[in-house]
């Protein structure tokens, strides 16, 4: 029995992102969903799933890496890390 | 009413609950590393280990109930077939995936609303397990609803596979809304749910989903009964021999 492969997110608690937890075979959405919740949530990993078709995502190819990623490589002044932060100030 | 009363009928009680749920999570155990797929061998036992959780509150709950000193091992591994009374639909084989989902949706729909009834029980105990196991019941009502909705109106073979375990398992679900003098006497405490306000809200539940999973309800006026009084099906022996080997082999063993 061949079923669509969906790949799992997981929010493991409120006011985080959801994080890609790994895939799994189920006939449906909702399938796809209780599959989830059994296999990646059984442990008080999260607090809301996220589930997608493998299909539907449309990923980078590794033949594209070079023109892709290469030119951010010299441009560290995209980081901010230029800045002096002010003495007593935690978070900027 | 403290903890530690002895009451022994609240005790039986708790022992044909624990007793149905210790024996289900043995039943669903059996299709660990056999599942139709590994995603639902994670679910399914997951569903036994929440049945294995309840039943280890409720066998603990009926020994401190009974005071005569029986610790939750004890009740589960060292009474005979005639001491169990857990009703006779859990004990069925699993048969098939299909009739395995429809013997599940026949206990989940009568577990949602029993443990919705007995967090109102005047029994602390009892009402502090039905309080964690409502929400495990949902779950397993839920989990197993969408597989007989799926298998039902799948294919031509799994709808005839899911419909002849439905008919198979079907009759032995009268067991479950058996009054006896022992309920009667609880239900006036106020101890126990009523059997006879379940039935309306299991059917509903179970005809809903039969309906969507386009099988018949089946048609019977056989009622196979005698689980609350110690009297089993003949699978029940293979089960409880399995169940109990290792810890009668091996009386004390630790891990």
């Amino acid at each position: 029995m061949t079923q669509p492969l969906w790949e799992v997110f997981v929010r493991s608690r409120r006011g985080l992102a959801h994080t890609h937890a790994g895939s799994l075979h189920a006939p449906d959405a909702h399938m796809a969903l209780r599959n989830a919740r059994d296999l990646y949530t059984r442990r008080q990993e999260g607090v809301s799933i996220w589930v997608v078709r493998a299909s539907d995502v449309v990923a980078s190819s590794p033949d594209e890496k070079d023109a892709f990623f290469d030119p951010a490589g010299d441009k560290p002044y995209r980081h901010p890390t230029f800045y002096e932060v002010p003495a007593g100030v935690e978070n900027l | 009413m403290t903890v530690t009363a002895v009451d022994t009928a609240v005790a039986q009680y708790c022992l044909r609950l624990g007793d149905d749920a210790l024996v289900l999570a043995q039943r669903l155990s059996e299709w660990s590393a056999r599942s139709p797929q590994i995603e639902e061998d994670v679910a399914l036992m997951n569903v036994a280990l929440d049945l294995l959780g309840q039943a280890r509150s409720l066998l603990q709950l009926a020994g401190e109930r009974e005071g005569a000193g029986r610790s939750e091992d004890d009740l589960a591994f060292l009474r005979d077939e005639t001491d169990f009374v857990n009703a006779q639909l859990v004990e069925l084989d699993n048969g098939d995936f299909g009739r395995t989902m429809a013997r599940q949706l026949l206990v989940s729909a009568w577990h949602l609303p029993l443990w919705q009834a007995l967090t109102a029980s005047t029994d602390d105990g009892l009402a502090a397990v039905a309080g964690k196991a409502v929400k495990e019941a949902a779950y397993h009502l839920d989990h197993a609803r969408s597989w007989v909705v799926r298998l039902g109106d799948g294919t031509e073979e799994s709808h005839r596979r899911v419909q002849a375990g439905l008919d198979e398992v079907w009759p032995y679900a009268s067991e479950l809304f058996e009054v006896d003098a022992l309920l009667e006497g609880l239900v006036a405490r106020g101890v126990a749910a009523d059997p006879r306000a379940l039935e309306p809200a299991w059917r509903a539940a179970v005809e809903d989903a039969l309906a969507e999973a386009t099988l018949t309800v089946p048609e019977t006026t056989w009622r196979p009964s005698g689980g609350r009084r110690g009297t089993h099906t003949e699978a029940f022996g293979y089960l409880l021999a399995e169940m109990q080997h290792l810890h009668r082999s091996h009386p004390g063993a630790q891990w």
